[in-house]
């Protein structure tokens, strides 16, 4: 049984130089306990997608479609549905942990207020549990930070509150955006292994947000690929990684720089940019910078369509023949 | 052995920083960078790395002489550069350029392309005549992967990839011969990011640059670099070749930032065995007395929150500053 299930999701953003598609035909599922991880480049749509899920959409912008948690679409609930299950049962964690707290706030104020507004728990048990919550993402001296303001925590340990927080009320679901990109590699690894730890213990599903095809592969179980707001590429972690079936997730493995594998003379490349979403190519958005591109691709959009158990991709070109 | 470019003898900045008192203040000295020796020939890539706060950048700035030097030496072509006036340092810096690390903020947003890669030749050569200098902006242009015909277009009507070429351009147009580049691509995306690994290789090639390579990801410096240099509060821990220090990295500090770098291959990451550094690191108003990284190695002894560890020569152009390396 799925616990997310998203269906031809579109999210349209309205700006004064026109509508801007961030999504596009956007569909994934998620079953109890599975880590998906999302892959793309800066506009590929990856963070908008669960931005619509969890209703944090900017105020011009509009979800169509479906998003299903738990059976209930989110799309057009009211503020108060929405509530209920934000922080509830599906939790967020965002990329920078310093913006993201409240800083006239104590830490252990900020944890104790989601059970008090989820669990209506007394103030001196909403801190029992938050300073259990602390130890759990192993915060050292927890006691003493519950009484600190996130100024006063390094980024390594905020990242931990977020994650505490996001914990505080056992989520079915947590959506992970960047969790460790602002973050220093010793840092890093801390972190995945807290929620390697969550995903493994707590059976939590995780969806994991990164351009980083290093934490994919530590942590994700499947992986979608998206490209200017569409998904590419899906399928389950070993696959995507050992054969990769679409043009631009084969570029994206072949360019990403690898600390086991010595380097020498240039690098593979992806030529040109990512496009620009107000004048997306015709046909295939990856056409201009696909080294396999037919004439086909120029003309029509391919549909992600499915290639084996659980794979999909959305290319005309079968990327082993060539 | 030709004579390096650049000698750095013992560099030390240290900034005051106010921990206390009301009026007259008390300081304490943050030591950014705290002795640090290397020498970097014609040609020659040195990537430095550590983690935020190791005193990268800072480095970096103050071989340009762009944050003064508390103590050492920084000699460029057998000449201090420490003990020169503002106007002698001035002269050098036509061969001593800068890349940043955030492509849109590092250029006025006023000024067009064109004049951004322009100002170095208008700082230097004010008698140059306009249709030389659009003549070489062009050419360099070309160079970097703009398109000459882009001149006139500002800042914010080009991506994060072409603002760093743009970086890159006005760094290039004066023909230096040291680049320092400080997280060039850190901000930029995984695509462009080789793209414009590939562009400041090829560079160094068309122009024996010598480059300093800051960056906090091992798997690109590992990917540019011929030397590299780790550090960690201030101090270098470990310098090496390339192919030495990634094959065998011997101080602890280095093994574990290794450790943590994930692998985009399943079956290798899940299968490496994880050592975890605990914690963060100290403060560096207050490090930690002997080596600063033993409060969180995991070789550490008495000894090393008694003794400072030196540099020490493990094998053929390898360094390491540890106690405890052979072990």
């Amino acid at each position: 049984m799925s616990i997310l299930d998203i269906r031809n999701l579109n999210v349209r953003f309205a700006t004064q130089d026109g509508e801007v598609s961030a999504v596009n035909d956007v569909s994934l599922s998620l079953t109890k306990g599975e880590c998906l991880g999302i892959v793309g480049e800066s506009g590929s749509g990856k963070s908008q997608t669960f931005m619509a899920a969890m209703g944090l959409l900017a105020a011009n912008g509009r979800p169509t479609g479906e998003i299903l948690f738990d059976g209930k679409n989110m799309i057009g609930a009211d503020e108060d549905t929405l509530n209920s299950v934000r922080g509830d049962r599906m939790s967020m964690i965002f990329q920078d942990p310093m913006t993201s707290l409240t800083p006239h706030m104590k830490i252990g104020r900020q944890l104790g207020e989601v059970l008090i507004r989820h669990r209506n728990v007394s103030a001196d048990e909403a801190r029992a549990q938050s300073l259990a919550m602390l130890k759990r993402v192993q915060i050292p001296e927890a006691e003493r930070r519950l009484d600190m303001y996130p100024h006063e925590l390094s980024g390594g340990l905020r990242q931990r509150v977020m994650i505490a927080m996001a914990l505080m009320c056992s989520p079915e679901l947590i959506i992970a955006d960047e969790p460790t990109t602002a973050l220093d590699v010793t840092v890093q690894a801390q972190i995945l292994d807290i929620l390697r730890d969550v995903k493994d213990r707590l059976n939590t599903a995780v969806i994991l947000i990164t351009h980083d095809l290093g934490v994919i592969a530590g942590l994700a179980d499947r992986v979608a690929v998206m490209y200017a707001g569409r998904i590419v590429e899906v399928g389950d972690v070993r696959s995507i990684f050992a054969d990769p079936r679409h043009p631009y997730t084969r570029g994206l493995l072949a360019c990403t720089p690898r600390l086991d594998a010595a380097g020498d003379g240039l690098m593979t490349t992806i030529s040109g940019q990512p496009p620009n979403l107000q004048k997306l190519p015709t046909g295939c958005s990856f056409h201009p910078r696909c080294s396999y591109v037919v004439e086909r691709c120029k003309a029509e959009r391919p549909a992600l369509e499915s290639i084996a158990a659980g794979r999909a991709k959305a290319c005309f070109v079968d990327v082993r023949a060539t | 052995m030709a004579q390096p470019l650049l000698q750095v003898r013992d560099l030390k900045v240290h900034f005051p920083v106010r921990t206390g008192g009301v009026v007259f203040g008390d300081y304490t000295a943050l030591k950014a960078v705290d002795g640090i020796s290397f020498d970097l020939k014609a040609g020659e890539t040195l990537g430095v790395v550590g983690e935020s706060g190791c005193g990268k950048s800072t480095l970096g700035r103050a071989v340009l002489q762009l944050v003064p030097a508390t103590a050492g030496a920084v000699s460029w072509l057998g000449r201090d550069l420490t003990s020169q006036d503002k106007l002698e340092i001035k002269k050098c810096r036509q061969e001593l350029q800068i890349v940043f690390q955030d492509p849109l903020a590092s250029l006025d947003p006023r000024m067009t392309a064109g004049d951004i890669i322009a100002e170095p030749l208008r700082n230097f050569f004010p008698a140059m005549s306009g249709s030389e200098r659009t003549a070489k902006v062009q050419d360099i242009m070309a160079k970097v992967g703009l398109l000459p015909q882009m001149i006139n277009r500002y800042p914010h009507e080009f991506s994060g990839g072409q603002c760093q070429r743009i970086g890159i351009a006005r760094a290039m147009i004066l023909n230096p011969k040291l680049v320092v580049c400080d997280e060039p691509v850190s901000a930029l995306d995984v695509s462009i990011r080789a793209q414009v690994i590939n562009l400041l290789m090829e560079l160094q090639r068309t122009f024996n640059l010598s480059l300093i390579f800051i960056s906090h990801d091992l798997a690109v410096v590992r990917h540019i670099s011929h030397r590299v240099m780790v550090l960690y509060l201030g101090k270098v821990m470990e310098l090496a070749e390339r192919e030495s220090l990634y094959r065998a990295p011997r101080h602890p500090y280095t093994q574990a930032l290794m450790a943590a770098v994930p692998i985009p291959d399943p079956d290798k990451e899940r299968a490496k065995p994880r050592v975890i550094l605990a914690g963060d690191p100290p403060s560096p108003l207050s490090p930690p007395s002997g080596c600063v990284f033993r409060t969180r190695c995991p070789k550490a002894t008495d000894k090393c929150a008694r003794d400072v560890p030196v540099l020490e020569v493990s094998s053929p152009s390898h360094e390491v500053a540890c106690h405890h390396w052979r072990i």
